[in-house]
């Protein structure tokens, strides 16, 4: 069985490559009982999306309001 | 819209540019290459001054033509790789991570009751206070140096995986421990120094 420094390792790679079918399915295992590594994952995704949230704001710097 | 430009005072301008080198300096090895960048942005944000509308705006749209100069940069090495690199994280597993784990986690590699993942708030929240990215800066300059360089060349400049490894001459899975190490560093800290202490706050 997974643990949760497994699945957070996981998490992360994930988002650098696509994870096989087996990484996939005991991910998916570890999460379905493990709240904290479910909120690693969202997390570290909020992560990402805000840092591209801010750039794409600022990367349109002639914009008016 | 010159006008508010030119009403950012010397002082303004020379706070700046520490915090143009300091985030430059932090992904680039190179601390010739980073003065230089950094002198171009400023010129180049300066030469543009008319399509900057908003004082308030000053940084993020300075910080934005710095991050396509270090982009440049960066993807020129990619195409010719310099000694540059990371080569002193061989293993990339310091001895401080191995405690920053074991803090975080017990010896089943579960999470510690005190360390495990709290929920955030919403997105788009996060995005528009400022106190958050006040703490996500100290966050991030409190990694080790190489992990908050491939951090941010992974997710605020966007490179892929194959582009920073060739840049710093870094296998994948370093890589790949790299960015794990910082997320989790990196949301723990954020937890810690910013979603806890708001909780106190409020």
């Amino acid at each position: 069985m997974m643990n949760c420094e497994q699945a957070t390792q996981l998490l992360s790679v994930g988002m650098e490559r696509k994870l096989k079918l087996k990484e996939q399915a005991e991910l998916k295992m570890h999460l379905l009982i493990c709240s904290g590594c479910r909120q690693f994952g969202q997390q570290v995704q909020q992560l990402r999306t805000i840092i591209r949230a801010t750039k794409d704001s600022s990367d349109k710097p002639e914009e008016k309001k | 819209m010159t006008d508010d430009f030119l009403q950012v005072s010397e002082r303004e301008v020379g706070e700046l540019r520490q915090q143009m080198l300091a985030f430059t300096r932090l992904q680039l090895a190179n601390d010739f290459a980073a003065e230089d960048i950094v002198q171009e942005a400023l010129a180049g944000a300066l030469k543009n001054a008319a399509s900057f509308t908003r004082q308030a705006n000053l940084k993020t749209w300075v910080f934005a033509i710095l991050k396509h100069k270090i982009t440049d940069h960066l993807r020129r090495q990619y195409r010719e790789p310099q000694q540059d690199s990371l080569d002193e994280c061989k293993n990339c597993g310091h001895s401080d991570d191995q405690i920053f784990n074991n803090e975080l986690f017990d010896d089943r590699g579960h999470w510690h009751a005190d360390a495990k993942p709290q929920r955030w708030g919403d997105a788009d929240r996060m995005v528009h206070d400022e106190q958050f990215w006040r703490v996500f800066d100290t966050c991030l300059a409190g990694l080790p140096p190489e992990q908050g360089r491939v951090f941010m060349m992974r997710e605020f400049i966007e490179l892929d995986s194959d582009e920073i490894c060739a840049a710093l001459q870094l296998s994948t899975s370093n890589l790949h421990v790299l960015l794990y190490r910082a997320r989790l560093r990196l949301r723990e800290c954020l937890e810690d120094s910013w979603v806890k202490a708001g909780e106190k706050r409020s």
